[in-house]
């Protein structure tokens, strides 16, 4: 069971009930659990969906899509059944505010999937929960057999004689089953390889019928966003960016750990007063602002940066997943980009051939480069090789893949020059950081 | 091949969905804990019970990192060194662990009782490094903590 921790500039939201006993049922119940459903059960599906629009929520998951949108994407009339998928197979490098949500309050989730399938008119929704996060089944297992019980699933819910059944799902260990089309392979029992768009999930998804796909976190908040108000939620962050999310501190920082702070919240202040600051008093270097597969930002970039979707945008960045993951200046650039890269290798599955070759590749060239082998065109066709990958995949891996190496040659040039002509690594041996709760 | 229990809850999976392969995964999932490994027999009798070929069985196996045809260690000791880790000492604590355990990447001691596997992030990014003994996390770990796991779990067998 992970440590929580906790910060005064933090605004409890979706971590609202983290830490006390929501994983009961009765507890929920008065922690203020299922009166948002109760609620929606007496909105008609376009009024839940503006509602849902009016907090500006955008997908948590990394992509930012905004939600309500993604919602109204659904057709209205289906031959075929309608869906709800949610997305728990959390497995971005930096990323582990999923598994909180879930741990501590799993019921949140399945009040988020209702309120969903009743806005797009699904009477079945599907919790994928990656692989390695075995407790987390047993939880939600307990939490959904709990909520059938008092009838607030099955085949007359709340007593209003509407249907919707929830089962939770496990995979087995896969990054790229975290992509939507993935996901949906995976859930169908077969390899994760992804589908080609479109026809989207929303119009052709999961058994052929229409499916909202979301993260857990972004149906967490729903819930709280129906009791709230969407206009409450948006007022939370900047306009287009509405509501709190759940941010991820590692590497090194004196206090890691998962906050939860309004989008817009200054990078400086993240890293520096709710992180506490880089250890041992050294220099910051790097941040990896959201999940191994953003553009990394320097120490200059950082410290003038806002934690929200457009303020990412706007310098060509994206905010990702909320994974933030510091660097100090004893850091190996080389090295870095190297495990960066080593990870994606072993997680292509292949099916596209850029990413596949590209990924080993690069993999091939960085080993050779940290380890002292690397001529100087090596920097340049590093850059090139990445390039090539973008935006030519079916899925984002690719580009996943290509952006953090992209950003680290070209805003750590330097560091790929000192490693030429058989020079040592100059950081090796630099030593780590003690553990913050050691 | 399986408990009555583990046969009555993949009786039960396979109706939760659609089609019944849907089921698979989590399936293969739950046999390799009971059973050990997803052995010829394993992936023949989920083959029937979802309707598809073995082929396709292990065409689905190959895919997934968790799933093994051969036997691991009785504690499958699984090391994160992806970025978060590695940034607080998950590769030293890698190396560590192939020493005192004797055994490299995907090997098993000859006694089965552990087996190591360097993985990708497991989600404990916050609470770097992290390590993970069959399905129980162990986090905020240094060289002297993760003896203590693994003496822990030495014990635990022979009792």
């Amino acid at each position: 069971v992970a440590d929580l921790v906790s910060h005064p500039d933090e605004i409890k939201v979706v971590s609202s009930r983290f830490g006390k006993g929501a994983t009961n049922i009765d507890r929920y119940i008065e922690l203020d659990g299922y009166k948002a459903v109760r609620k929606a059960l007496e909105m008609t599906p376009d009024a839940i969906i503006n509602e849902v629009k009016t907090s500006s929520l955008r997908g948590r998951g990394g992509a930012g899509f905004p939600t309500g949108m993604k919602w109204s994407f659904v057709p209205k009339e289906s031959a075929k059944p309608k869906y709800v998928l949610v997305n728990g197979d959390e497995s971005e490098p930096g990323t582990c505010k999923d598994r909180l949500i879930l741990e501590h309050d799993p019921h949140a989730v399945i009040e988020g999937v209702m309120i969903a399938g009743l806005a797009v008119g699904a009477q079945k929704g599907y919790i994928y929960i990656r692989g390695e996060y075995r407790y987390l089944l047993t939880i939600m297992q307990k939490a959904i057999d709990d909520a059938y019980a008092k009838g607030f699933l099955g085949d007359n819910i709340f007593g209003t004689g509407k249907k919707f059944d929830c089962y939770w799902h496990t995979g087995a260990g896969a990054y790229e089953v975290g992509e939507e089309s993935a996901l949906m392979e995976s859930l169908e029992g077969k390899r994760g390889i992804p589908r080609i768009r479109p026809p989207f999930p929303a119009v052709v998804g999961l058994w052929g019928g229409p499916t909202v796909i979301n993260n857990v976190e972004t149906l967490a908040s729903v819930p709280h966003i129906m009791l709230m108000g969407g206009q409450k939620f948006a007022d939370f962050g900047p306009p287009k960016n509405g509501g709190t999310r759940l941010f991820c501190l590692s590497g090194h920082v004196n206090k890691p750990g998962v906050y939860e702070m309004p989008l817009g919240y200054p990078m400086e202040k993240l890293i520096y007063e709710v992180g506490g600051g880089i250890p041992n008093g050294k220099k910051l270097k790097a941040v990896v602002p959201g999940g191994s597969s953003t553009y990394l930002l320097t120490s200059e970039e950082a410290v003038k940066m806002n934690c929200d979707f457009d303020s990412f945008a706007k310098t060509g960045g994206f905010l990702g997943s909320g994974g933030v993951v510091v660097l100090d200046e004893d850091t190996c650039m080389v090295k870095f980009a190297l495990r960066v890269m080593k990870f994606y290798q072993h997680e292509s599955c292949g099916w596209c051939i850029p990413c596949r070759e590209g990924t080993d590749w690069l993999k091939k060239t960085l080993t050779r480069f940290h380890a002292g082998g690397g001529v100087k065109k090596d920097i340049d066709n590093i850059n090139y090789l990445a390039q090539n990958m973008l935006g030519r995949t079916f899925c984002p891996l690719g580009d996943a893949a290509a952006i953090p190496t992209i950003s680290i040659v070209q805003k750590w040039r330097q560091e790929f020059e000192d490693h030429l002509e058989g020079k040592p690594c100059p950081y090796e041996n630099k030593g780590v950081p003690e553990p913050a709760f050691a | 091949m399986f408990s009555e229990q583990l046969s009555k809850k993949f009786d039960k999976m396979v109706t939760n969905y659609p089609t019944k392969r849907s089921a698979l995964v989590p399936m293969l999932l739950f046999a390799q804990d009971e059973v050990g490994y997803l052995s010829d027999e394993v992936i023949a009798n989920l083959a029937k019970r979802v309707d598809v070929t073995e082929l396709e069985v292990k065409n689905v196996i190959s895919y997934y990192s968790m799933l093994h045809t051969k036997p691991m260690g009785k504690y499958h000791v699984q090391v994160c060194t992806n970025i978060s880790c590695m940034l607080r000492g998950g590769e030293e604590l890698l190396d560590h662990c192939k020493s005192k355990l004797g055994i490299g990447h995907k090997q098993t001691q000859p006694d089965g009782l552990f087996s190591l596997e360097e993985v990708e992030c497991i989600g404990a990014c916050s609470w770097a490094p992290a390590v993970q003994v069959n399905y129980d996390f162990h986090e905020n770990l240094t060289p002297e903590r993760m003896d203590k796991v693994l003496e822990g779990y030495a014990k635990k067998a022979k009792q």
